[in-house]
């Protein structure tokens, strides 16, 4: 970690940051930093913390304790700088439903003090699908369409970083993995990325992450090493029964936890030494009178490294 | 496609339009009683007009629809009745505590005081939510809002509850303890239509079906599909079709 920081430049620096809102702790003392060019991940639940961060570095809230640092500005200082540098797209389609989509982009590049046609490269790739209905008015937009153009909206005075307050909630399978395909095409030109999701799948398209909880980090690394950190054995078990399957399988001593994962369950053991063989469950749960018993060691995914940090 | 005794939900050449635009095309599907119904599809592909439409809300513009035996048509209070509805937002009162919710969820559904004092011991018991029946729902983490309209939503013991995105945003185990819950509530009879965009939790269907553009196009367990479809998961199935 320590070596990798002296190479790259750190371009967003978090010490220690506190939020509290009357008694609410909602960031209890958070610390990492992002290299330039990184696409960085903040991966948690809703409630987690992820958008209080996202508004801190935005420079539209205070922190209540520690240290922020965007491009070595001081949030609460310098925040008009920042503001110039940035670009943010928040969770809520926040454009205007009543200009059209090129207003709406007329509109932010102006703000910012420059044209579409100076920074239209960029957003190139993305503003070319919704061009067809730039004379359309912004509300009466699909879902997928208000988000390119956001995103469009968000670049257009091309900043130094992007932060996209959970672009793919709420978004299916399909426009979900368009987005990340933009993102990381964006990141190829050199925008520092940071991007906040619920969606535990869309950690191994980061180059690191954070995984969050109640305001804390949990782990923070590269999607490959907190999977090799996991460091239980973990197996996959189904059945032609997979509710019954649940309960027996929670129902046996040397088992710690079970979680359905797709069409397996994924078991931990209470301790990996006094595990039972394949055939030995196997045989154990034909017992219990399931068929199509499929049982495998696997690796464990994000998910799995998230739910065992919880514990 | 048989007409049987056990299909809950019976729905036959169902077509929706809004002006030229055609939001359910043709759609011919039967879900059991008792079963995990997938309904997935692409934002925009017409899974809220059909949601829309069984349960009352909305009229067909042609097309047979029988929900719990009631025709869509003709006898939409009854159909009202027979199902229960949670969607991810708006489900509960948020200045109401959880016992109020509760208690007027059951008044609109025309329950007994009586029944309704019965049922609300027994089901705070059960979520163990004792100690927090008089907490405003405002203040209550997002994962125990969604077990509380779950079961909001099945407190008048309807014959479907539909699920409109129930998981969003939750953390994973609380996502997992959710489908607990519709797990049993399937075991104990209800049938559970649902939606969602994690693709995992389509596995965890007995059926799945798959819309693009108003149009069902793959419609069957997660295993035969990913064999239909030559794909290892759910996911890639749904790429497939909707892509």
């Amino acid at each position: 970690m320590k070596k990798m920081q002296t190479h790259t430049e750190n371009i967003i620096e978090i010490n220690q940051l506190k939020k509290t809102y009357d008694k609410v702790e909602a960031v209890k003392g958070v610390s990492f930093s992002v290299s330039k060019g990184e696409l960085f991940g903040l991966i948690g639940p809703d409630g987690a913390g992820k958008t209080t961060i996202f508004r801190i570095l935005n420079t539209l809230l205070f922190p209540t304790e520690g240290k922020v640092t965007m491009m070595d500005l001081d949030v609460v200082n310098d925040y008009r700088i920042i503001r110039n540098n940035l670009g943010y797209m928040p969770q809520r389609f926040s454009l205007y439903q009543d200009l059209s989509v090129e207003e709406n982009l007329a509109f932010f590049a102006r703000i910012f003090g420059t044209t579409i046609e100076e920074n239209y490269d960029l957003i190139k790739d993305i503003y070319v699908q919704i061009e067809p209905f730039k004379n359309r008015l912004a509300g009466q937009l699909s879902g997928g369409m208000k988000q390119k153009l956001a995103l469009s909206c968000a670049l257009i005075h091309s900043p130094e970083i992007l932060i996209l307050d959970e672009p793919t909630t709420g978004v299916d399978a399909v426009s979900r993995k368009e987005f990340w395909d933009m993102l990381i095409r964006l990141k190829k030109k050199g925008i520092t990325i940071l991007v906040s999701t619920p969606y535990m799948d869309e950690a191994n398209q980061c180059d690191r992450v954070a995984l969050i909880q109640s305001g804390e980090i949990m782990s923070i690394n590269t999607p490959d090493k907190i999977i090799s950190d996991f460091g239980r054995t973990l197996w996959a078990v189904k059945s032609d029964k997979t509710y019954q399957l649940i309960h027996d399988l929670k129902e046996m001593d040397f088992i710690d936890t079970v979680f359905p994962f797709g069409e397996y369950l994924h078991i931990t053991f209470k301790s990996d030494d006094a595990k039972v063989s394949f055939s030995q469950l196997k045989s154990k749960l034909e017992k219990q009178n399931h068929s199509k018993v499929e049982i495998k060691e696997i690796e464990a995914n994000i998910e799995d490294c998230f739910m065992e940090l919880m514990q | 496609m048989t007409k049987t005794k056990d299909n809950i939900i019976e729905v036959k050449d169902l077509v929706k339009k809004f002006g030229n635009f055609v939001a359910n095309d043709h759609l011919t599907f039967d879900v059991k009683k008792g079963e995990i119904f997938g309904f997935l599809g692409a934002n925009g592909a017409g899974k809220t007009t059909a949601i829309r439409i069984l349960s009352g809300l909305s009229y067909p513009t042609s097309g047979e629809v029988k929900v719990a035996g009631f025709d869509v048509y003709k006898e939409r209070e009854k159909v009202k009745k027979n199902i229960g509805y949670m969607s991810q937002k708006f489900s509960l009162y948020e200045d109401l505590t959880v016992r109020e919710n509760i208690r007027f969820y059951g008044g609109i559904y025309g329950l007994s005081n009586k029944f309704i004092k019965k049922k609300t011991e027994s089901l705070l018991e059960r979520l163990k939510m004792q100690d927090i029946q008089n907490t405003l729902i405002s203040s209550l983490p997002l994962g125990w809002k969604q077990k509380i309209a779950f079961s909001v939503a099945i407190f008048h013991d309807p014959k479907i509850v539909f699920l409109d995105e129930p998981t969003g945003g939750v953390d994973p185990i609380t996502r997992r303890d959710f489908w607990e819950m519709i797990y049993e509530a399937a075991d104990s009879g209800i049938t559970v239509f649902v939606t969602t965009h994690y693709m995992d939790e389509a596995e965890y269907c007995d059926r799945v079906s798959i819309m693009d553009k108003g149009k069902i196009e793959g419609m069957d367990t997660p295993i035969a599909l990913k064999e239909q479809f030559k794909a290892k998961d759910m996911d890639e199935v749904f790429l497939k079709i909707a892509r």
